[in-house]
Formats: structure tokens, sequence, C-alpha cells
């Protein structure tokens, strides 16, 4: 609306790719709080490839304006097919720069994308910790 | 790509018969109004001859109206001129619902000495007149409450509150930058002691707006100069556009506001048959021209980011939106929770929407409010 965006913005949150959610996930982020405004959940499917760990699959859901849309749908194409490790080390200036910029004042409040994905990897480690 | 503009609470297309009034002023008849010779009495005349226009509309004396840049700079003349010119009585009341530039300029006035009262609205953003009766002490200044809110559309009442302030003797403004020209206006009947006016709303240009001062009040003026405006508003009068504003109040009538609250309730009735939709501000004594509404559990930039790119402009009280990136203060003075606010959007018209604009955005709307519910983690 008022605020400049990207092309790559706007196309992320016009035709955001990976949205919805994972039935039996290996991990969950969630982060946010409707009261600031932005809610993000991240799904992730853990797979094996020479015995490393890689994002099989992931998908978001998102309460959140143009920038948070836009970067959890980047964010989840970032991380797909990488190893948990790689994935891991994403930045929220990662996903700024994929979307060539966002906003300076979207840069800290809708940018929580990339900490989804972190909790969401850490949460499925977690279940594999309780498992051993 | 198609342009549909529902944003007219915010600003409205100059209408076609203000534009041609205002040009010859520009590079003919451009005299300065202060001017003794024949250019600058041609000025002076469309000058007085608009403050005539504006001030029979409200039911005032011509020479109680004065010109100034908008409702903005109205709203701040009333409010620290008073105060400034009456250092024995420095009380304030005023509403929760005010716009910017009234709650910005009482939290300032609070800085230099003022003690401001802000009073509760109800769930549809009314005052109580009885309230207004409570607050006021013997200290107490001036009551400003706004005419029609800029957000909900809630009409106040302002006849039962200015009996209140004629009866104890405080001064009655009202902000009727949304109102006017849509709702009546009787200085007299509505016990009204100053009012702000503005020209940009109402398909007139922006930079003009007015301040109605009745008869022997006497406020501070902001700007010190050559004498302007009874001194009051100093600067060289801006006579483009005070043409252009008498005639946005001349082409103004009530066929456009019939024909806009149609539309409205059109919009309305349709808004709410999406599911878990609810309106913001009054169902009955609401602004011709303002929807207002909560979608709940999606964002309003986001909607309005998809509404835009179908060519359709429109407004929130998102947090997203705000310099601050706080809810807007409004709908939390109603009661809205922040997930509601942030999920609101304004749409307000104007007498160029068309029925066929709002069946545009009947069709496109509920698709939008689908998507982003299907993405959104809230249930």
């Amino acid at each position: 609306m008022t605020l400049k965006y990207s092309r790559k913005v706007m196309e992320n949150f016009l035709h955001p790719k990976n949205m919805g959610e994972i039935k039996n996930p290996d991990g969950i982020g969630k982060i946010g709080n409707p009261v600031c405004g932005d809610v993000m959940w991240i799904y992730i499917k853990v797979g094996k490839k020479k015995e490393k760990e890689f994002i099989k699959n992931i998908k978001f859901k998102t309460f959140g304006c143009t920038a948070a849309i836009a970067t959890s749908s980047m964010v989840t194409q970032l991380a797909k097919g990488k190893n948990l490790d790689d994935a891991k080390k994403i930045t929220r200036e990662n996903v700024a720069k994929s979307l060539k910029g966002l906003p300076p004042i979207k840069m800290h409040c809708s940018n929580l994308a990339s900490d989804a994905l972190k909790k969401a990897i850490e949460d499925y480690k977690s279940k594999q910790t309780q498992k051993t | 790509m198609r342009h549909i503009y529902l944003d007219n609470a915010a600003s409205t297309k100059v209408d076609e018969n203000v534009l041609k009034s205002m040009l010859p002023y520009f590079t003919e008849k451009y005299g300065n109004a202060s001017s003794q010779h024949f250019a600058g009495q041609e000025a002076k005349n469309a000058l007085e001859k608009s403050r005539r226009i504006i001030a029979k509309s409200i039911k005032a004396h011509t020479h109680e109206i004065i010109f100034t840049s908008g409702g903005t700079e109205s709203n701040n003349l009333v409010l620290k001129g008073l105060f400034f010119n009456n250092p024995e009585r420095n009380h304030i009341i005023t509403t929760k619902i005010e716009h910017d530039c009234v709650l910005n300029t009482c939290r300032w006035l609070e800085t230099q000495g003022a003690k401001v009262t802000y009073l509760n609205v109800d769930k549809e953003g009314f005052v109580n007149p009885k309230d207004v009766e409570k607050a006021i002490t013997d200290k107490t200044l001036i009551v400003s409450i706004i005419h029609a809110n800029n957000e909900i559309g809630t009409i106040q009442n302002l006849e039962e509150i200015g009996k209140i302030c004629k009866q104890k003797n405080v001064l009655f403004h009202t902000d009727a930058c949304q109102s006017f020209t849509k709702v009546p206006i009787n200085i007299k009947k509505q016990h009204l002691d100053l009012v702000t006016l503005n020209s940009h709303k109402i398909h007139g240009p922006k930079g003009v707006g007015a301040l109605y001062i009745k008869d022997g009040i006497k406020i501070t003026p902001l700007t010190h100069g050559g004498g302007h405006e009874r001194n009051l508003r100093n600067g060289t009068e801006n006579i483009p556009g005070v043409v252009g504003f008498a005639k946005s109040v001349e082409v103004a009538n009530s066929k456009d506001v019939e024909k806009i609250t149609e539309l409205r309730d059109k919009l309305i009735k349709g808004l709410l048959k999406i599911p878990n939709v609810q309106l913001n501000g009054p169902e009955k004594r609401r602004l011709c021209n303002n929807v207002n509404v909560s979608f709940n559990n999606i964002e309003g930039e986001s909607i309005g980011g998809y509404l835009e790119n179908s060519g359709i402009y429109v407004s929130t009280g998102s947090a997203c939106m705000s310099h601050s990136l706080e809810p807007s203060h409004v709908l939390k003075a109603i009661g809205l929770s922040p997930v509601q606010s942030n999920s609101s959007l304004r749409l307000s018209l104007s007498k160029y929407t068309t029925e066929e604009e709002i069946n545009y955005v009947l069709q496109i709307l509920p698709k939008i409010v689908e998507k982003l519910r299907r993405i959104s983690p809230l249930k």
C-alpha cells in the first residue's frame, strides 16, 4: 500500500510458495504475536541423504502484512532441500536480500520467517533427543 | 488497469466545476487581496464572496469565518490559540477518538501546563453527553469533539453536548472535516462556538480549510504578520484554494448524499455476508460514505495489498500501516482487540463511486479473504 515493495516481494506476496500445513510434521516453529501484527508457523518434514538430515518438505502459515507473507514464502524456498545445519544458518538478511530488499520499517517487525525456521529445526531436534 | 478509489475519507477527487472556478485565479486574477489596486480588489472580492458561501452553509455570520490551510491548522489554532489566551482556565475536554491533529495538539499542550480529559466512547463510538457534563470543572475552557469520526463514521449528537456546554459556560468546538456538507451543521442549533472545516474531503482542493469563530471569542494567533484574516491567521490568502473550497460547498447536495448512502448500505450488506466479518462503528447515525469492517484472523495491510493488485484503493487500521506500528486508537477506544484492529479495512465512498464499482469490490474481496484465511494460522 503506502510502502514501496520490490517486485520480488510482491511476487512472493501475491503468489506465495509452499503455503499451507504439513500433516504430521517432524518439526513446527511458531513465532510472533497477534498483538503486534505478525504470526508465523513453519512446518518441516526431514529426510536423510548420505547420513545427512535435510529439509525434505516445508510449508508455512502466516498472519501478517505483505512483508510477513513474502518473507515466509521466501524462507521456505531458501530452506527446501538444504541440510539442517545450512538451513539453520539462513538469516533475516539472507531473506531480505533474496527478496531484493525490504522497506526499513519492515526489516525487524515482519522479517521473522528465518527465526520461525530455526525454531522448527530446534523442535525437530528436541523431539529426536526425546526419542533416544 | 482500472482504478476504484475507496479512500475518500483520506482525500477526494476535485470536482470539475471546482477546478474550473479556480483556474482564473492562477493566471488572470492573481492579485494579492491586500493590495489596493483593481487586481488586489478582484482577489479580495473573490475571498469575501467565498467567505459568505462558507458562512452561510453553517448559518454563521460572514466575518466569523477565517480561512486556514486545512483541518490540522484549524484544530491547532483553536486549541493552542484558546489555551494561550486563557491562562486562568487550563482544562480541555476531548475524546479518545479524535483525529491525531487534535490528540497530538492536546498532548503537546499538556507539556505546556494544560490538563486534558480524554473521554471514553461506547462500542459504536458515541460520546455520552452525561460524561461531558461530569468532566466539566470551573477550570474547563473548551470541549472539543469530532463531529463524524474519520475511521468509523460515528456522528455525535452535537446538539445535546452543545446544550450542556452552553449551560456550563464552556466553549464548544467540533472538528467537522469529515461531516461537512454530508451532515447538517448549524452553529445555532448545535450551540457551536468554533468549527473546523476543510476542503479536500469534499471535492475541493488540498491546502485550504476554514475555522468558524463565534463573535467575541478571543484567540492568540499561531502566525504573526500583515494582519490577514482578522490578524488571526497571517499570511497571504490562498485565493484559488479558497474559491475552489467555496465552489465545492456550492456543488454539494443532498441527492449525492442519498446516492452514497445507498451504495454504502449495499457494500456493508455484501461484506457482512462473508463469514466472520464485523462492522465497526454504528449502523445508525453513521457517516454516509464510511464503511469499516474487521475480517478477523487476517491482516489489513495484506487485504489492502491484494485489493490494490486488483486496482482497488482502501485503507486499514492495522498497526502495520501506521507510523508508530500501533493499531488504530479509534478501534481500540471502541473495544476492538489488536487482532480485530489489525484485520480492519476502511472503505470510504464519494459521489463518484458507482454501483458497478461496489459490485466489483464485492466480487473480488471474498476471494481475497478466503485466500488469506487459508494462509493464516489464526482460527
